[in-house]
């Protein structure tokens, strides 16, 4: 008989046994027909059972059947509590979920490889300089010329490859007025071919396709767009689009699983670098560089030798700095060069969330070290009442491995049970943490496979748990000594020791969670309550585009048309609206002095834009028409108190630097208004006109700038649909590309704290519920087994406040403990999230009273039931029933 | 039951013996065969017997199968395997060699 089917036989074994009785039975048929005396016959077999059991061990894998009857029994146990397994799997399976949902976010976002050849030997390559703030800053990203300097010295030992920051682009297909907008992407001729990539359709662009600047208009789409938006027609090769004033020719689609590399964002578009305008220019950095090792090559040298590239383009071109600051020029000459590995590609969302969901994913391991304390204290707790059960067991003859066996196999089944409750949690709760990364334009758009990789990890965690709340009572559980056992107990209160030192670590943990969980709430109500400086209120903004470059005349006239809509307060117009994240920058030489560090922000705005956006003027006037860039600005506080040292400036003149020094008159002070991020402290901010002229002072057209309406009715977008149509109305060569409620730019600032503070504060929830269910059982359950004691006191006249302080010295004892371990503990670890918090002091008093309150309070309202129980107990009751 | 303690280890081989005279034979037939061969000096056990037929079908010395007896009862019949009758050849080698053995420590008295 073969192993297999002996396994069989253990789903079989009612019929093994079924048979071997039979043939048992037809022997001592056969032996009463011989003659022999049917009791003597029966009694020569001893005890049938015995033979059966002996005759079906050899018939069957014994520990497998051990095992499936474990099973069996350990099933029958959970249906017997009900209430308290279905607590115990559910708490555990939200933990779980969480975990694995964290996993998977982790996984999708900073490990998993890319879908390419070499991603193992995929390094990116990073700046690490001083930004303008003067804080340490690091950027990825390069100029066209140096990365092909770099890519020279590298041949032979590394290729390298340039990929732009992608972008969300506008197209024209065919040569219709719809304009669509893609993700599109710059990336080396050479891609393709150096990660091993074959076309899904068409064909691959090539090194040949990236040799001279504006030769080839090619582009490759990624099969997602193909799929997207032209359903996988065959035909789409060789369809044209116009993007700027050049056609494109689709050539070709990527493969299926090829996204692009940046982890995050899933490109449409891919096309050469030497398409792109700025390829020529040195002061333009657009590109990351990804370097692929070649097999036995050292990273280090590499990177000296790129270094040295660099450094010396730099100091090439820092000599045509005319007006920049010397220091400004140093620091950018001392900018250190790194390599890091890549494998996962490389991304702004995972520069902003790589901590963040570490963070996340350590808290949710939190919940779940706090659930399974609860589940392995539950099963400590039952274990104690079935000590007579195990001593029964060991006095029959149970070996203590099958003991071990018997209460593991019934760990296993919460812990399977909960981690089927939880992959279906995971399955949901993934997805929309990423759906909560949505910044308007940009929503994230992150791949979260379940494959082996996710399976593995949710397997080893099952394992994991089952083994952590499982071995303890387990080796207890099978430790049982029958003779004291069935005697009546034996040491209780070993028992209960093991139980608080759990009580105390999930309060460590539970404070640990709550504490970072309310310093990422306290960051996003700091921040979202910051003040912008302006009113964001009924603010609608209208990013608005001109078919070919309006005079500003033009734009006034739509501006005017927009002014008689209905609902609409005022318009004004600016290059770009408050905090969008763009800025624009130049040193000024005040009084004729060189040119000063820090660096002013400009911003171009129209008259009336100061009125709009309800930025209060302190003095002198807002534009008139008549002014023009350069000539007029009207500067912040920030700004007087930068160059001025505050003295009021409006009459005066400064020079901006870059590319020549023209002379700028302040015409106004307005209050300090945030202006490319609500993180920044406040900059200097210079506002100039939105009519501008060129180099030879001829005035000059625009394309695109933001039309600003501030509506009368409180929800701007009520009106938007409308006022979109009115634009092309007013003059037919105007079209809005987009259009978002000024709150809408401010919540986009936020999207990262807020996820961190939901998050957080969920789980500091479920962390607190968890901890005072852990509490109250084991209160209830030392009560329980106490009342024998109590039961004594009270007969004997102890007032009902010494029996509390009985029930609740140990326990209290150990929370206080926990607590001042998770206090610890917090301290310790808040120093690796420091960059996630804002304007909040982990040592501030407030974040630490806060969950030390909640603590307290939870575990208060825990003890109350079994306090009530144990003065309730009647002595004689208990007596009695002894 | 002292008789049946000298056979432990033997009764493989009385087993394998019977079948390869009697095959088909069930186990009450086998247990009444080695009983009536030793002239009543061997008797298996009930107790010993099946545990061993189920070992040695484990091992695929014998099989088994079910007949319908005359009777109309069903009974499981057992023969040997060619693993079996390799196993018969040897624990009979060995059975000799080690009475043999047993028997010249006997006569050396």
């Amino acid at each position: 008989m073969s192993l297999w089917s002996r396994i069989a036989n253990v789903f079989r074994a009612d019929r093994l046994s079924r048979e071997i009785d039979e043939e048992l039975q037809s022997h001592i048929l056969d032996a009463i027909e011989q003659g022999r005396d049917p009791d003597e016959a029966r009694r020569a077999f001893g005890s049938a059972l015995r033979r059966r059991e002996e005759s079906r061990d050899v018939r069957l894998v014994a520990w497998l059947d051990s095992l499936r009857a474990d099973a069996a029994f350990g099933l029958r146990r959970l249906r017997k509590t009900k209430v308290t397994s279905a607590a115990a799997i559910l708490s555990l399976a939200l933990a779980i979920g969480a975990c694995t949902a964290a996993f998977r976010l982790i996984d999708a976002l900073l490990l998993r490889p890319l879908p390419v050849a070499h991603a193992e030997q995929l390094y990116s390559m990073t700046h690490h300089g001083t930004g303008f703030d003067g804080k340490p800053s690091s950027y990825d990203d390069w100029s066209a010329p140096v990365f092909r300097l770099m890519r020279d010295a590298a041949k032979g030992q590394a290729e390298l490859i340039g990929i732009s920051i992608s972008s969300r682009t506008e197209l024209t297909y065919g040569s219709g007025q719809e304009t669509e907008r893609a993700h599109l992407q710059y990336v080396s001729g050479s891609m393709f071919d150096a990660f091993g990539l074959r076309p899904a359709a068409g064909r691959l662009f090539t090194e040949d396709d990236d040799l001279k600047p504006g030769a080839n208009p090619v582009v490759v789409i990624s099969y997602d767009y193909w799929e997207r938006r032209f359903g996988r027609d065959p035909k789409v090769i060789g369809r044209t689009f116009h993007l700027g004033n050049d056609i494109f020719q689709i050539v070709g689609v990527g493969p299926e699983p090829f996204t692009g590399t940046e982890t995050g964002t899933v490109i449409d578009v891919f096309v050469p670098l030497m398409m792109n305008g700025s390829i020529l220019r040195g002061d333009s950095t657009w590109l990351r560089t990804l370097v692929i090792m070649n097999p036995g090559v050292a990273i280090e040298p590499l990177r000296q030798k790129l270094a040295a590239v660099s450094l010396a383009f730099e100091t090439e071109r820092a000599r045509g700095f005319t007006d920049m600051p010397q220091g400004k020029i140093n620091i950018l000459l001392k900018e250190e060069i790194s390599m890091d590995r890549a494998v996962a590609g490389t991304s702004n969302l995972q520069k902003d969330y790589s901590r963040s969901l570490i963070a996340l994913g350590t808290l949710v391991a939190l919940v779940l070290l706090i659930a399974c304390a609860n589940v392995a204290n539950l099963m400590t707790a039952q274990a104690a009442s079935r000590a007579r059960e195990m001593a029964l067991r060991v006095s029959i003859g149970a070996g203590r491995w099958r003991l071990v066996q018997l209460v593991l196999v019934e760990s296993a089944w919460i812990a399977i049970l909960a981690a089927s409750i939880g992959a279906v949690f995971a399955w949901w709760a993934a997805p929309l943490v990423v759906r909560m990364i949505n910044p308007p334009d940009n929503p994230a758009r992150l791949a979260l496979p379940a494959d082996w990789r996710v399976l593995g990890f949710a397997a080893a965690m099952t394992l994991g748990v089952t083994f952590l709340f499982g071995l303890v009572p387990a080796l207890r559980a099978s430790s049982v000594k029958p003779a004291s056992a069935l005697k009546g107990g034996e040491d209780p209160h070993s028992r209960r020791r093991m139980m608080h030192v759990l009580i105390a670590l999930q309060v460590a943990f539970c404070f640990l969670v709550l504490f970072v969980a309310g310093l990422f709430v306290a960051s996003f109500e700091r921040l979202s309550h910051q003040p912008t400086g302006f009113s964001a209120d009924r603010v609608l903004l209208l990013d608005t585009v001109a078919a070919h470059a309006q005079p500003v005349s033009a734009w006034n006239e739509v501006v005017d048309r927009l002014r008689s809509a209905p609902g609409v307060e005022t318009v004004a117009i600016s290059q770009w609206p408050l905090l969008s994240g763009i800025g624009q920058i130049n040193y000024l030489s005040i009084h004729g002095e060189p040119p000063k560090d820090p660096l002013c922000f400009f911003l171009n705005v129209s008259p009336r834009f100061l009125e709009a956006m309800k930025i209060p003027l302190l003095d002198g006037r807002d534009f008139r028409p008549s002014d023009m860039d350069p000539g007029a600005a009207i500067v912040n506080e920030t700004f007087v108190k930068t160059y001025y040292n505050g003295e009021n400036p409006i009459g005066k003149t400064f020079y901006r630097t870059y590319p020549k020094r023209v002379p700028v008159l302040i015409v106004g002070i307005v209050r300090d208004a945030h202006y490319r991020s609500l993180r920044e402290s406040m900059l200097p901010v210079a506002y100039i006109p939105f009519s501008r002229n060129d180099d030879k002072g001829a005035m000059q057209p625009i394309r695109n700038a933001t039309i600003l309406v501030r509506t009368a009715g409180a929800n701007p977008l009520s009106i938007a649909s409308i006022l979109r149509q009115e634009i092309p109305r007013a003059r037919s060569e105007f079209r809005v590309r987009n259009l978002h409620a000024q709150q809408d730019l401010i919540d986009a600032q936020t999207v990262r704290e807020r996820l961190l503070a939901m998050l957080a504060l969920f789980f500091a929830g479920v962390a607190l519920l968890l901890a005072g269910i852990g509490l109250y059982g084991v209160l209830n359950y030392s009560v329980v087994q106490r009342r024998r004691e109590i039961g004594i006191r009270l007969a004997i006249g102890a007032p009902a406040s010494a029996i509390a302080r009985l029930v609740t010295m140990d326990v209290s004892a150990m929370v206080i403990a926990g607590a001042a371990a998770g206090l610890a503990l917090g301290m310790a670890s808040v120093r690796f999230i420091e960059t996630l918090f804002y304007q909040v002091k982990a040592n501030d008093s407030r974040m630490l009273a806060l969950p030390a309150l909640a603590v307290f309070f939870a575990a208060l309202v825990a003890a109350l039931p079994a306090v009530l129980r144990a003065v309730r107990i009647d002595p004689a009751d208990t007596l009695r029933s002894e | 039951m002292s008789k049946s303690d000298s056979l432990q280890g033997s009764l493989d081989l009385l087993v394998l013996k019977i079948l390869s005279r009697r095959p088909r034979s069930h186990g009450y037939a086998i247990m009444s065969a080695i009983k009536d061969f030793s002239a009543e000096v061997l008797s298996a056990e009930e107790g010993s017997l099946y545990p061993a037929l189920h070992r040695m079908e484990e091992a695929g010395w014998v099989r088994s199968e079910w007949i319908k007896k005359d009777s109309g009862r069903r009974a499981r019949v057992y023969e040997l395997t060619t693993a079996g009758k390799k196993q018969l050849a040897q624990e009979q080698e060995r059975w000799q060699t080690v009475t043999s053995a047993v028997n010249r420590v006997l006569r050396m008295v």
